[in-house]
C-alpha cells in the first residue's frame, strides 16, 4: 500500500513536471486595470532588401526600376487576441500611429494591454470613418488636420492612409520635369455619398513565429516586416508608366488591395 | 400709472401719505439715476448666434463649438489676419470681401497669393450655419475643417496649418485672445478652426426686404412686380433654389458646357459617374453684390445667367431633370416675366449684411 502511495506521488510529480515543460508558459492572473506595455514594430523592407530612402534601388514585378523618396502610413485600432478567442482592443484615444520612414522612432506603435499571452494581432491600415469625421477638437497628435505630415486632404475632408513617392525612369515626365510616381491612398467610404473605402483590416497570426507574452515588468515587441514591394504587386501589378499618379481615383482600390497583404510577422521579442 | 399712484396717496392718512410720497420720490430718483440718459445709445450686447424667424434649424453642430463673444471676436480677427497666408500678404477677407457679400467681386476664378489663379469662383461666406456640405463640389463636410482648404491650397494661401499655428503662437496678443476664448493659450488646430467657424456662423444674411416681408415686419410688402416675380421664382426656380435660403444644398448639372478645364465637379469627391459636372446650387441671395456667377464665374451679369436658363442650357447627359424642359431644355421666360423675376431677386439683396460693422475688419 505504501509502495502504491509513493507510485501515485511519483506519477503526480511527473505529470506536474510534464505540465511545467509545456511550450506555452502559464498565464499569470492579471488586473484588467493594470495594463502592461506592448509594441508593434513596422519594419519596412522591399522584397529581400532593406528599405533605404532615396539611395535604395528596386525593381517592381514589371521590371521597372524605382527608388522611394517618401513613405508613410497610418496604423490604427490595434487589437490583440488570445488562444481562447478573447480579444482586447486598445483604447481608441491612444491607438493611432503614423509610421514614417524618415523618422525611425515612429516605426514602433506603443500601446498598453492587459498582461497575458497573445496569439493574434489585428490592426487597421488607415483611419476609420468615425475618427475621419470626428469633431476637430478631438483630432490631436498624428490626426491633427493641420499636422505638417501631409496626410490630410483639405479639399476632400479625410486622411491619406498610405503615401509613397519616388522616382522611376519608366514614369512619364511630370510638369516639374521629374519622372516621379506619387501614390496617395485614402478614402474612408464617403461622408454623405458612399464612395471608395480603402481602409484595410489586417489580422496577423502570432502562433508560428512567437506569441506575445505581455507582462508588467517586460516590454514585448511584435516585429512585423512590411514588404513595400507588395504595394506594387499582389492582386494588381502596378506600372509606373501607366499609373504614375494615383490619388483619389478608382484605381487606388487596387493599390489598397495590394498593401493589405504586405505585412508578415517575423518574430516577437518578449 | 400716475392715476393709480394718486389714488393710493389720496386714500392713505396724512402721516402715511407723507412717508409714501417721500419713498416714491426716492424710488423715482433712483430710476432717474439710471445710466441710460435720453439721447445716448448703449452699445449693443453680443447676441451670439440668432436663428432668424423665417429660417429652418441650422445644420451646424453648435454643441461642440458654442459661439461666444470672445470666440467670435477672435474668429473675426483671424478672418482678417494675413498671417494665415505663406508670406503674410492675404487674409480670408482678401478674397471674401464683405461689401461683395464675402465674395471676390469681379474675379471669375479665385485670385490668390502671388497673383495665382484658382479654377473656381470664390463662393460667399453667407448662411454657412445651414450648409451641410461646403465648396462647389461638397468635398468638405464640416465648417470646422473648411479653412484647411484655402490655407493650404497652392493658388490661395499656400501655407500649412501647422505654420499658421506656429506664427500665431509667437504673437502674445493671440495667446491672450485664445486664452480668453478657449481657456488655453496653447494654440491648436482645433481652436483655430473653431474660432474661424464662430465668425463665419454669424455671417447670416437674413435682413433683406424678402425676409422682412416673410416675417411680416412693420409695413414691409412686395410691389406687384416683386410679388409676381416671387411666384415665378418659387414655381420655376424653387426646385433647386429653395426658400428661405434659396438653395437646397444639392449638387446639380445646370446645363453649362463643360468649359475648357472640364472641371468634373462633385465627381472628384464621390467618383460616381452620375455626379460628373454637378456643382452645388448657389443661393440667390445678394446677387447684386456677388457677380460673376457660376462655379467658374463665366457670367458677369444676371442677364447672362437668365439668358443661359432661357436659351443656353445644353441637353447633355446628366442634365438636371428639372431643366430638361418641355420640348427644349431650360426655363422659358417671357420678357415681362424676366423683369418680374429680376424685381423679386433684388428683394434678396441684404444691405444690412454687407454693411454690418460686427462682421467688418475692426
Amino acid at each position: 500500500m505504501k509502495r502504491l502511495y509513493s507510485f501515485y506521488t511519483a506519477l503526480f510529480a511527473a505529470i506536474l513536471l510534464l505540465a511545467s515543460c509545456s511550450k506555452d508558459p502559464v498565464e499569470p492572473s492579471y488586473d484588467q486595470n493594470a495594463l502592461a506595455p506592448l509594441s508593434v514594430e513596422f519594419d519596412n523592407i522591399v522584397g529581400g532588401q532593406k528599405l533605404v530612402l532615396n539611395t535604395g534601388a528596386y525593381t517592381n514585378a514589371l521590371g521597372q526600376e524605382y527608388n522611394i523618396q517618401l513613405l508613410q502610413y497610418f496604423i490604427s485600432n490595434i487589437q490583440v487576441g488570445k488562444a481562447d478567442g478573447t480579444t482586447y482592443t486598445v483604447n481608441p484615444d491612444s491607438s493611432y500611429f503614423l509610421i514614417r520612414q524618415d523618422e525611425p522612432g515612429t516605426r514602433f506603435a506603443h500601446v498598453r494591454v492587459p498582461e497575458g499571452n497573445y496569439t493574434s494581432l489585428t490592426f487597421t491600415l488607415g483611419v476609420d470613418s468615425l475618427r475621419s469625421t470626428m469633431e476637430v477638437g478631438k483630432r490631436t497628435g498624428v490626426l491633427d488636420p493641420g499636422a505638417g505630415s501631409g496626410m490630410y486632404w483639405g479639399w476632400n475632408s479625410g486622411y491619406i492612409f498610405f503615401k509613397m513617392e519616388g522616382i522611376s525612369p519608366q514614369a512619364p515626365s511630370d510638369p516639374t520635369g521629374q519622372h516621379k510616381f506619387r501614390y496617395h491612398i485614402g478614402g474612408f467610404g464617403g461622408y454623405s455619398t458612399p464612395t471608395i473605402n480603402n481602409i484595410k483590416t489586417i489580422r496577423i497570426d502570432l502562433t508560428s513565429r512567437g506569441i506575445a507574452q505581455v507582462r508588467k515588468d517586460r516590454s514585448a515587441n511584435i516585429h512585423l516586416m512590411a514588404d513595400i514591394s507588395k504595394v506594387l504587386s499582389g492582386s494588381t501589378n502596378v506600372s509606373f508608366a501607366a499609373n504614375p499618379q494615383v490619388m483619389f481615383i478608382d484605381y487606388s482600390v487596387n493599390i489598397a488591395n495590394n498593401y493589405a497583404g504586405m505585412f508578415v510577422h517575423d518574430h516577437t521579442e518578449n | 400709472m400716475l392715476e393709480c399712484l394718486c389714488t393710493i396717496i389720496l386714500k392713505t392718512d396724512p402721516m402715511n401719505r407723507k412717508h409714501f410720497i417721500v419713498t416714491t420720490v426716492l424710488i423715482l430718483l433712483v430710476f432717474a439715476c439710471s445710466r441710460d440718459l435720453p439721447g445716448t445709445h448703449k452699445p449693443e450686447a453680443f447676441e451670439g448666434f440668432r436663428q432668424p424667424g423665417n429660417f429652418p434649424a441650422p445644420a451646424y453642430h453648435f454643441e461642440t463649438n458654442p459661439v461666444t463673444k470672445e470666440g467670435f471676436e477672435l474668429g473675426r480677427k483671424l478672418f482678417y489676419e494675413t498671417r494665415l497666408s505663406r508670406n503674410n500678404t492675404i487674409s480670408c477677407g482678401s478674397c471674401h470681401i464683405q461689401s461683395s457679400a464675402f465674395t471676390q467681386h469681379g474675379h471669375d476664378v479665385s485670385h490668390g497669393i502671388d497673383d495665382r489663379l484658382g479654377s473656381r469662383n470664390t463662393p460667399p461666406v453667407m448662411n454657412l450655419a445651414w450648409s451641410p456640405l461646403f465648396m462647389w463640389d461638397g468635398g468638405i463636410f464640416d465648417l470646422d475643417l473648411q479653412p484647411v482648404a484655402p490655407i493650404t491650397t497652392h493658388e490661395e494661401m499656400d501655407e500649412t496649418v501647422a505654420n499658421v499655428v506656429a506664427k500665431l503662437q509667437q504673437a502674445p496678443e493671440y495667446r491672450t485672445l485664445f486664452q480668453k476664448a478657449f481657456g488655453n493659450d496653447q494654440i491648436s488646430t482645433g481652436n483655430l478652426m473653431k474660432a474661424l467657424s464662430q465668425f463665419m456662423l454669424l455671417c447670416v444674411s437674413s435682413r433683406s426686404k424678402y425676409d422682412s416681408v416673410m416675417r411680416r415686419e412693420g409695413t414691409a410688402a412686395f410691389t406687384s412686380e416683386e410679388a409676381a416675380g416671387y411666384t415665378l421664382v418659387v414655381q420655376k426656380c424653387g426646385g433647386c433654389h429653395k426658400e428661405p435660403l434659396f438653395t437646397d444644398g444639392s449638387f446639380r448639372n445646370n446645363g453649362l458646357d463643360t468649359g475648357t478645364n472640364k472641371d468634373p465637379g462633385r465627381y472628384a469627391v464621390t467618383l460616381r459617374p452620375e455626379d460628373r459636372y454637378k456643382f452645388k446650387v448657389p443661393s440667390l441671395r445678394n446677387l447684386a453684390y456677388t457677380a460673376p456667377y457660376m462655379h467658374d464665374g463665366r457670367f458677369y451679369t444676371l442677364d447672362a445667367v437668365l439668358d443661359h436658363y432661357t436659351k443656353g442650357v445644353q441637353a447633355a447627359p446628366g442634365l438636371d431633370p428639372l431643366l430638361t424642359g418641355n420640348g427644349a431644355p431650360g426655363i422659358p421666360l417671357t420678357a415681362g416675366e424676366r423683369d418680374q423675376v429680376r424685381a423679386f431677386l433684388s428683394t434678396l439683396n441684404d444691405r444690412a449684411f454687407i454693411t454690418d460693422r460686427l462682421l467688418a475688419e475692426q
